[in-house]
């Protein structure tokens, strides 16, 4: 249970996928423009990513039996391709609510390279089914976490006087050294 | 020719794929430590990008509208899997650094934006040049990161010891805050010159 609880944390905050692991950075500069919009993103990624890593978990062992894991690539991203595709279908005729609050966000899932990061990190780090889904639980609220933090910051930085030259991107990248800084401060906290 | 060469060129400053389309970022952040993880990853980058191009734009017509996407997935994939056995065999070191960030080239907004952009319309030559240009682009934004992230965080370039061991290493910037103030201020500095270019 503590091994569980160390993993959860460590997932979170200490390795979060963005500010330690450079994952998922496209649509974490692309959609943390407001606040709604980001935490709609961050549940469609908790979603995926823990589907995404459990299922994938059984396709290795599948590629393992048959001794073709150097497909391990190709197969994976045409399997988070074709959930990502799955979800929306069945998310649109079982929970046309949710789907309306995740809808837009799901294609957009497909090139997230967090997914695909954390389905090979597990197979790297040979985590069991169960420590495979709270990784992938994990990290992807560690991604809701820290799109929303960034998110709020954006909001503001909009009203305030920021010089010419480093107007847009070029601030939000220097925003997210400092946030990801702090985020060093939990370096320790799971050894 | 002239039209050649615009295709080309575009890539390396104008539409340069890290700091003006900001694609790509997560390899560009993550591999950038030092200068030379920086050129294995764009030359690792432009390969894919230019055989994937090449392989596209040659069956563009034989692919179904529909599952055109699905299709150059498996494209681009395939030259991935190619990169990571051949650095994994000749090149085991760099291999080892660039590690989870070559299979997930796969993923990289970059390529699949070529394809779908630009291979899937135009021709063999026009789309070789493409790739090359993006790619080279995408390499020398890497470069300009990995060599400033290198000499302020370690004081090396290309692993050799430059600023002597007085040097007070800066270790933030081969940590992950270092890439995204780095890039921050590259791009700012981009904008600055524009700037004035413009006036």
């Amino acid at each position: 249970m503590e091994h569980i609880m160390l993993l959860i944390i460590a997932s979170i905050l200490v390795s979060n996928v963005i500010f330690s692991r450079f994952l998922g950075l496209c649509p974490y500069f692309g959609v943390s423009k407001s606040i709604s919009t980001s935490l709609g993103m961050g549940m469609a990624v908790i979603f995926v990513m823990t589907l995404a890593s459990g299922i994938t978990y059984f396709i290795q062992k599948l590629l393992d039996h048959f001794g073709i894991a150097f497909l391990q690539t190709i197969v994976f991203i045409l399997v988070i391709a074709s959930l990502v595709q799955l979800v929306e279908i069945v998310l649109k005729k079982i929970s046309p609510a949710l789907y309306q609050a995740l809808g837009i966000y799901l294609p957009l899932i497909t090139t997230n390279c967090a997914i695909l990061g954390v389905a090979i990190l597990n197979i790297q780090k040979s985590y069991h089914f169960v420590e495979t889904l709270i990784f992938g639980f994990g990290s992807a609220v560690g991604f809701t976490v820290a799109l929303v933090i960034f998110a709020g910051v954006r909001e503001r930085l909009r009203l305030s006087d920021i010089p010419k030259g480093m107007k847009g991107p070029a601030i939000s990248f220097v925003t997210a050294g400092i946030i990801a800084m702090a985020f060093m401060g939990f370096a320790n906290l799971v050894k | 020719m002239a039209h050649a060469v615009k295709e080309f060129s575009k890539g390396i400053v104008k539409e340069n794929p890290v700091f003006r389309l900001m694609l790509g970022l997560c390899p560009a952040l993550a591999t950038s430590t030092s200068a030379t993880d920086a050129i294995g990853m764009g030359l690792s980058m432009t390969f894919v990008l230019v055989s994937s191009n090449i392989v596209i734009s040659l069956i563009r017509n034989f692919i179904p509208d529909k599952i055109r996407i699905p299709a150059f997935i498996v494209v681009i994939a395939s030259f991935v899997t190619i990169v990571d056995l051949v650095l994994k065999g000749f090149m085991y070191d760099l291999h080892k650094s660039l590690g989870l960030f070559i299979p997930l080239i796969v993923v990289n907004c970059i390529i699949l934006g070529r394809a779908e952009a630009f291979a899937s319309k135009n021709g063999l030559f026009l789309s070789i040049l493409d790739g090359l240009g993006m790619g080279l682009g995408f390499t020398l934004a890497l470069l300009s990161l990995g060599i400033v992230r290198e000499l302020l965080g370690s004081g090396s370039l290309f692993k050799a010891d430059l600023l002597g061991p007085a040097y007070p290493k800066v270790i933030i910037f081969i940590l992950p805050p270092g890439a995204f103030i780095t890039i921050g201020l590259i791009m700012g500095l981009l904008n600055k010159l524009e700037n004035k270019g413009g006036k």
